[in-house]
């Protein structure tokens, strides 16, 4: 893999190739859908990270970003609905070289799985969670998220959403992510560096990415195309790094906070666990290894 | 191969189910445990939590709910360990889903039941036998898993040991049916030296990536080859019917080729997979076909009937999944009647039924736990089938 890396292009071939399973193209993603776009991002960030991509796997809930794991040459588990971050959580501690990214929707990762976001976050388990929110329920046609922000309509909402919608970014933040940032599929190049970042973190690293359905949370508010939400991410986007979490939260085509809004350390959950044990156990614990390079 | 020494409590012991549960799962190479407390399984998980600090490379992890610890535990099985969760009653409704994807997946991995009474809360800390039919059928869709019944803190480290071999042998879950009064018993645990206790190693694939795939066989065992994640073989892994490359199909081809290999992987190995004790049946005109701590209470009943002049003896499900089909069939062409304590309404007893499929009568002998059998009550079961 790295030859290809190294060469520069001597065809008209598509950069992201070496990353897709080409096998099993066509993704099943609508015209004007976003979740392709981070996905571009996220290779990039693989190629510019210079990690060993035999050593990065990713892993994926239900939906329609649940299948991003199906198209990545990587090490992929596309598992049950809500329960990527669990999984994941096993398959880092189990093997701690590994780098191990959740890569799944608002509703899979905010509502089923709502409690393992929480509580990975504030085990601060080493783990990039990347969450495109295009507020719905794409695969199942449409119905309202944790993050659809109201009066929107939604197939399950048709008169308007009226709950009060997650800001998760301040949900990240308050139970301890070591990195938050926010940003929506205008901002590839951002999207790019932040995963880049993100992956060089040590610890639970979030990045939301918001993101189009055409198909149906745009058609069903009227909102236009995929071209009309690069618009209106254009517009309507807020650069504001280090903004405070509790301010960052989406009203219905209100502005959208974007930025890197949390970039800070704190031991992991294997630091812990060594730590704690080494302390009570002394020479009779072995400490486990964390897959950092030792300082 | 001999297990590592340094996991292998070797000595004679007094041990409850539960630890000696804990310490077959350490001898058995066991370096991952995601649970969460529930009663009467807790203590399983409390000593893991105090024995993989000082045996080496062990995690264990107090997860946020059940569902959480029965998925954590696959993706460090992906990561190369070997994995067991542990749990008890409404925990174990809460792991159905996962038990699925475990055997669509064929995710070598141990769920440890300690039985207690149900539905919902109902009695937390005292026994019942009401999960046998959960665990075979409770996941949906049509899958195929093993169930293996201790009826002592012995068996508990033998057959929780024997778990994580057929797991690795066949790719499969294995439940070890424990119920809250094995759990909690404290009767002497022999444990052998490592060098005595064979352990089945995982089929770690010799091809190379490219020629590799997850979920190819190219034997008879119906078994693929195993590899984890981080070696280079850029593995797909879904819940969707897939093919042998892992790949999703969506169409009902893929479905009967992958669902028929996945139940056939145990059926045609049933003969290897089943495993039951029998005493004093081959003179016996009546048998008592139990299993786990019922087996126990039965054997009082079985010398009462005897001392009252009865011939019957015992078939005492080891393996309880897959069902010993050709052992029952045979005992009910040839005794006079099968009589079946179990502390459920009647969840074994539908096997027994199914497979003596009227060659002699089956009498449950039903229970709805929270307490054993009174031996009594199963003699007098016994005197009443032979009258």
């Amino acid at each position: 893999m790295s030859d290809v890396l190294d060469s520069k292009p001597t065809t008209a071939e598509n950069p992201v190739n070496p990353y897709l399973r080409l096998d099993r193209m066509p993704s099943i993603w609508c015209p004007g859908c976003g979740i392709g776009t981070t996905v571009n991002c996220f290779t990039r960030a693989l190629t510019e990270c210079g990690l060993d991509l035999d050593k990065v796997s990713i892993v994926s809930g239900i939906g329609c970003t649940g299948r991003v794991a199906g198209y990545l040459n990587l090490d992929s588990f596309h598992t049950t609905h809500g329960r990527a971050i669990p999984f994941a959580t096993g398959l880092k501690l189990a093997n701690p070289e590994n780098k191990v990214v959740v890569y799944s929707g608002d509703g899979d990762l905010t509502a089923i799985g709502g409690n393992h976001f929480i509580h990975a976050a504030r085990r601060n388990v080493d783990i990039v969670v990347v969450c495109v929110n295009n507020h719905t329920y794409g695969m199942t046609g449409g119905q309202v998220t944790p993050t659809t922000p109201g009066p929107a309509v939604a197939s399950t909402t048709p008169y308007g959403a009226f709950e009060y919608p997650f800001n998760l970014p301040y949900l990240a933040d308050s139970c301890g992510a070591v990195y938050v940032a926010r940003w929506t599929t205008y901002h590839v190049r951002q999207i790019g560096k932040a995963m880049r970042e993100a992956l060089g973190k040590r610890g639970f690293s979030f990045i939301e990415i918001i993101s189009p359905c055409p198909t149906l949370y745009a058609r069903r508010n009227r909102l236009g195309d995929g071209l009309d939400a690069m618009k209106y991410y254009k517009e309507k986007s807020v650069v504001k790094s280090d903004a405070d979490t509790r301010e960052v939260g989406i009203d219905f085509q209100g502005d959208i906070i974007c930025g890197r809004f949390v970039d800070r350390e704190r031991e992991t959950w294997i630091e812990g666990y060594n730590r704690q044990h080494s302390a009570k156990l002394g020479e009779r614990f072995t400490p486990y290894p964390t897959g950092f390079a030792e300082a | 191969m001999g297990a590592d020494p340094n996991g292998v409590l070797t000595g004679s012991h007094y041990l409850d189910g539960d630890h000696a549960c804990c310490e077959g799962a350490i001898a058995a190479g066991c370096r991952f445990v995601a649970g969460y407390p529930i009663t009467p399984s807790t203590e399983v998980v409390e000593r893991i939590a105090q024995r993989f600090p000082r045996v080496g490379d062990g995690i264990f992890i107090q997860m946020e709910d059940e569902i959480a610890s029965s998925i954590a535990i696959q993706g460090a099985m992906w990561g190369g360990k070997k994995v067991m969760t542990v749990t008890s009653g409404p925990g174990l409704s809460l792991m159905m889903e996962h038990l699925g994807l475990a055997a669509m997946t064929e995710v070598p991995c141990v769920f440890v039941d300690v039985q207690r009474t149900g539905p919902s809360t109902g009695l937390p800390t005292q026994p019942g036998q009401a999960d046998m039919m959960q665990v075979r059928w409770g996941s949906h869709g049509d899958y195929k898993i093993i169930a293996i019944c201790p009826n002592s803190p012995q068996e508990a480290f033998d057959f929780t040991f024997d778990a994580f071999n057929l797991s690795e042998k066949y790719r499969v879950p294995v439940m070890v049916m424990l119920d809250e009064c094995i759990g909690h018993m404290i009767e002497r645990v022999d444990i052998p030296t490592a060098d005595k206790l064979e352990v089945t190693e995982r089929k770690w694939t010799k091809k190379k990536p490219g020629e590799y795939k997850p979920f190819e066989v190219t034997d008879d065992t119906m078994v693929p080859d195993a590899c984890k994640a981080g070696d280079g073989y850029r593995i797909h892994v879904t819940g969707l019917t897939h093919d042998e490359q892992g790949y999703p199909v969506m169409n009902h081809i893929a479905q009967e080729k992958l669902l028929r290999r996945l139940v056939d992987k145990i059926n045609l190995h049933a003969d290897d997979i089943v495993r039951y004790e029998e005493i004093d049946v081959e003179d016996a005109d009546v048998v008592v076909l139990t299993y786990g701590i019922t087996s126990r209470v039965a054997m009082r009943a079985i010398r009462m009937a005897r001392e009252q002049g009865v011939k019957v003896g015992m078939h005492r499900l080891i393996v309880a999944w897959p069902f010993p089909e050709k052992r029952v069939r045979e005992l009910a062409a040839t005794k006079k009647a099968i009589v079946v304590p179990e502390m459920n309404y009647g969840q074994m007893v539908l096997e027994v039924e199914r497979v003596a499929a009227g060659r002699c009568p089956v009498r449950l002998v039903d229970h709805a736990g929270g307490t054993v059998h009174d031996p009594q009550v199963i003699c007098d079961a016994i005197l009443e089938v032979v009258r």
